[in-house]
């Protein structure tokens, strides 16, 4: 992120000079910091709204039932963690917040299953079979209900948001059903 | 199909939050006083975001007013229009892997500049929503508990994105084109 960060400034201060087009990047750099700040303001009604919904069913137990129900075919994906029981709970219960997009209640669940699978591995400094397995099925980012997408969209504007949810979620089980699969084919030939 | 499907999008919203209100109702747990509190969170995420939202916004308004944009839209453009892929979306390809934040913003800036209604809007959303920054996942999840070996994990992440930005584009052409 710093390169990219570093190179684009840079890039667009050349890039001015031989367009000739200074006044107006600078012109763009004031008017555009100041975009970013009714950006977010706008998010903050939608963003409330759902954290405060899912909210309900993260303290009335809701997402226990959810994570309980995964449970089961969580073990197909994780055959290893078979007599860790801390540890496979707590991934179902990272799965269960991603889900409902609630990322930072899912971090602390996600670090949990870390530890649980940590204390049974046998070399402290390599990661293990299931902790590749969930690290990779927690960068394919599994959602029911893209919140801040959603918050975004609603707050510029469009014309009914909700429909980029089935194909968000078309694409995720997608990325989700993939990952899985790249996982289980490269853990055979990395030791 | 198609139609059913986009039918079915706008009934997820209300089905989930019906089922969370009616088990609160069930369980006797205080709806209200959660939901206050959740949205207090709400409100602290907004914030946090700002100064991401800053630092690319403005450095992508730059980089796109400098010109340097259309230099790049003029290099890739045969191959992305034939894919249907707004020239707008690449940048978001490329920092959705890198950082959370930043893709929100990438988000905000494409909606910005394109509508809230055009098809590079629909397909940078249905990108961010799809996926997870996956070197920051690494970093924190692995960092948390010291493991410095991370073997395939990072490689099978980044190959699972690539997938998932294939399917979103494929899956947008079919829903919005």
């Amino acid at each position: 992120m710093n390169y990219i960060f570093v190179f684009l400034i840079l890039i667009s201060f050349i890039c001015a000079i031989i367009n000739g087009k200074m006044d107006i990047v600078i012109d763009e750099m004031l008017k555009s910091s100041q975009k970013a700040v009714e950006i977010a303001l706008g998010l903050i009604g939608i963003m409330g709204f759902w954290i405060g919904i899912v909210n309900i069913a993260k303290k009335s137990g809701l997402i226990e039932i959810f994570s309980k129900a995964i449970k089961k075919p969580l073990l197909l994906i994780f055959p290893d963690l078979k007599n860790n029981n801390e540890a496979i709970s707590d991934i179902a219960l990272n799965i269960s917040a991603n889900a409902l997009g609630l990322t930072n209640a899912a971090t602390p669940f996600g670090i949990k299953a870390m530890e649980d699978m940590q204390k049974e591995n046998p070399n402290k400094n390599n990661a293990t079979n299931s902790m590749c397995t969930f690290l990779a099925i927690n960068t394919a980012g599994f959602q029911i209900v893209p919140a801040v997408v959603l918050a975004i969209l609603t707050a510029a504007g469009m014309n009914n948001p909700t429909q980029i949810i089935i194909p968000t979620l078309i694409v995720t089980s997608i990325a989700f059903i993939s990952a899985i699969f790249f996982v289980k084919i490269l853990e055979r030939h990395f030791k | 199909m198609i139609k059913i499907l986009n039918t079915l999008s706008i009934y997820i919203l209300p089905l989930i939050i019906t089922v969370i209100l009616c088990y609160a109702l069930y369980k006797k747990s205080p709806a209200y006083e959660h939901f206050i509190e959740g949205a207090k969170e709400g409100f602290n995420i907004s914030i946090k975001i700002i100064p991401y939202l800053i630092a690319i916004i403005v450095c992508t308004a730059m980089f796109r007013a400098s010109g340097a944009i259309d230099i790049l839209q003029n290099t890739l453009k045969p191959i992305l229009d034939y894919f249907h892929i707004p020239i707008e979306t690449t940048i978001l390809m490329v920092t959705r892997s890198l950082s959370g934040s930043a893709t929100l913003g990438v988000l905000s800036d494409i909606i910005n500049q394109s509508g809230a209604n055009s098809y590079a809007a629909k397909l940078a959303a249905v990108i961010t929503g799809s996926s997870e920054t996956t070197f920051y996942v690494a970093s924190v999840y692995f960092g948390a508990v010291g493991i410095k070996k991370f073997r395939h994990a990072l490689l099978a992440g980044i190959l699972a994105d690539i997938t998932g930005l294939i399917a979103a584009v494929w899956i947008c052409s079919i829903f919005f084109l």
